[in-house]
């Protein structure tokens, strides 16, 4: 069963594209990495993904519902000076139960509470947000992932700036995301991590350079590949003439 | 000089004094969460561009109708309204940046709002605009103000978490739900009800004072939201009140007067507020053990 279908999608900004003509499957509950260059657009496939940027041309078809779709972006605009403290920003993640109205009951209180414990902030709930550590506000901003309780989730970079001691926490979050059946499609950039930890890869350089088995996709040769694909940016590029299909990385 | 003559008794002898009472209570009660809102989603400025763009559209209502309430709050709310979504709307469409939008909407306003007043009034008109008439606020003035403080209230109750989801983390709300413009769009709609509210009493150029000073104020002493709200609002119905207190005895005029109260409330916050205040920075004080 596929999640979503990337159907001849092209996305970008100013009509120029960030990622282009492509097209394969998310099958529910893949474990997927998203690898390749900078300006390679894995940042704008999960933008589109999340329904934040419309496509140039091309869909996304099944799209899910936003209460279903669970995304942590690589710079938050997220206002650290703003002041709420860790309680409040990870009850945040209830939206799907309580939207703009609805009370948070006692049980709620409860999942809230399990978060912050599980990704090691028990102690801190009343800390306002702008003296947390880059570690722990990532732990913060997972813990309200895990409220979230979507169907799909999309982190972009969601190890940057973290240290090994939290990323292994994280990790072993998304592993048990990935146990309890949903769809994780992860932006990463550590090769190491993905090999051992993501069993399938989208190698992206504005087109699909491999899509499949990581051991496959994470060959040396793809990834010079992909490095020799994403320097080509044209300020004064040519309107794109036929739309071509090519990528197959559609899963079994 | 007895408290009573000193605080009681220009309110209980004067029905004009009442009137600006209730008045300046009911502006500070909208004002105060409006303006921590605002200065939390680094708004100030805005603000005072939004408060500023009233001006043309009051003077259309003057030019058409006088010093009539109705026409002037009709018009200063269509232009508040039009700089606001102009000037969101330059910046999301151009490459142009929403601060230099805003100036550049804000001084075409003033200078077409103080050319529209002279074409048909006076200076002393053009001084009520600018400045506002607290001291001369009829039955029908007072209600609008009043109104305009309750409506916020309410809303502000009823939005509330939104409206604090949207300030904190926009991205996620987008993310979430479909809230976030229309969030926006309402909490722009209370800033200009406010400001126009404001303006009858203290005019275009103070009215964002009593929005923007306390919220200011409340900041160098609570650390939580709900700590700033309330502080942000007693602030503002103090400035009010001690600010007409001083242009009575004093005899200045009253609308300067209250901004400058709570414009000395928040130069003592600058120097011996407990959060981030200056005194506590100076002195050194031995770090913690964690």
């Amino acid at each position: 069963m596929n999640l979503l279908t990337f159907r001849d999608l092209t996305l970008g900004y100013d009509r120029h594209p960030a990622v282009h003509h492509l097209g394969g499957a998310v099958a529910d509950g893949d474990l997927l990495a998203v690898c390749g260059p900078n300006g390679a657009g894995k940042s704008t496939l999960l933008k589109a993904i999340a329904g934040v940027l419309s496509p140039l041309s091309g869909a996304i078809l099944g799209a899910l519902p936003r209460r279903d779709i669970a995304y942590l972006p690589q710079a938050a605009e997220l206002d650290r000076s703003f002041p709420i403290d860790v309680y409040d920003l990870v009850a945040m993640g209830l939206w799907r139960r309580t939207g703009l109205f609805g009370g948070v009951s006692r049980a709620d209180r409860t999942r809230i509470a399990d978060a912050i414990a599980a990704v090691g902030l028990a102690g801190f709930e009343a800390r306002p947000i702008g003296t947390l550590s880059g570690g722990q506000m990532q732990r913060a901003l997972f813990a309200r992932l895990l409220l979230q309780d979507a169907r799909l989730i999309l982190l972009d970079e969601p190890f940057t700036a973290v240290d090994a001691g939290t990323s292994a926490d994280l990790l072993a979050l998304i592993q048990r995301w990935h146990s309890e059946g949903r769809t994780v499609v992860a932006v990463l950039h550590d090769m190491d991590l993905v090999r051992h930890h993501f069993p399938r890869t989208l190698l992206l350089a504005r087109e699909e350079v491999a899509w499949c088995d990581t051991r496959e996709a994470l060959t040396p040769e793809n990834l010079s590949r992909a490095r020799r694909m994403c320097e080509a940016w044209d300020e004064r590029a040519e309107a794109c003439a036929a739309p071509k299909f090519h990528g197959t990385g559609v899963a079994a | 000089m007895n408290p009573y003559d000193l605080l009681i008794a220009p309110f209980a002898e004067f029905d004009f004094m009442r009137r600006a009472l209730v008045g300046v209570i009911a502006l500070g009660l909208g004002a105060g969460p409006v303006g921590v809102l605002m200065m939390l989603r680094r708004m100030s400025l805005a603000g005072d561009a939004m408060a500023h763009a009233i001006l043309p559209g009051a003077a259309v209502g003057f030019l058409a109708a006088g010093l009539n309430l109705w026409a002037m709050t009709v018009g200063g709310l269509v232009a508040g309204f039009a700089v606001a979504l102009g000037a969101g709307a330059i910046a999301r469409a151009t490459q142009m940046k929403e601060d230099a939008a805003l100036a550049a909407f804000y001084l075409i306003s003033l200078a077409l709002g103080v050319l529209l007043v002279s074409l048909r009034g006076s200076n002393v008109d053009l001084l009520h605009v600018l400045f506002g008439t607290v001291l001369a606020l009829d039955d029908a003035t007072l209600l609008l103000i009043v109104s305009i403080s309750s409506l916020s209230l309410m809303v502000l109750a009823v939005l509330w978490r939104p409206l604090v989801l949207e300030s904190v983390d926009p991205g996620f709300l987008r993310s979430v739900s479909a809230a976030g413009a229309p969030t926006h769009l309402v909490f722009l709609a209370l800033v200009v009800l406010n400001l126009v509210g404001g303006f009858h009493a203290l005019g275009t150029l103070l009215a964002v004072g009593l929005m923007m000073l306390p919220a200011a104020t409340a900041r160098f002493w609570a650390r939580d939201l709900t700590g700033m709200v309330v502080l942000s609002v007693l602030t503002a119905c103090a400035s009010g009140v001690v600010g007409l207190l001083v242009s009575y005895h004093a005899g200045v005029p009253s609308g300067p007067a209250i901004i400058l109260v709570a414009g000395g409330a928040y130069a003592l916050s600058v120097l011996i507020g407990p959060v981030g205040g200056l005194l506590l920075r100076l002195v050194p004080r031995r770090h913690l053990e964690a």
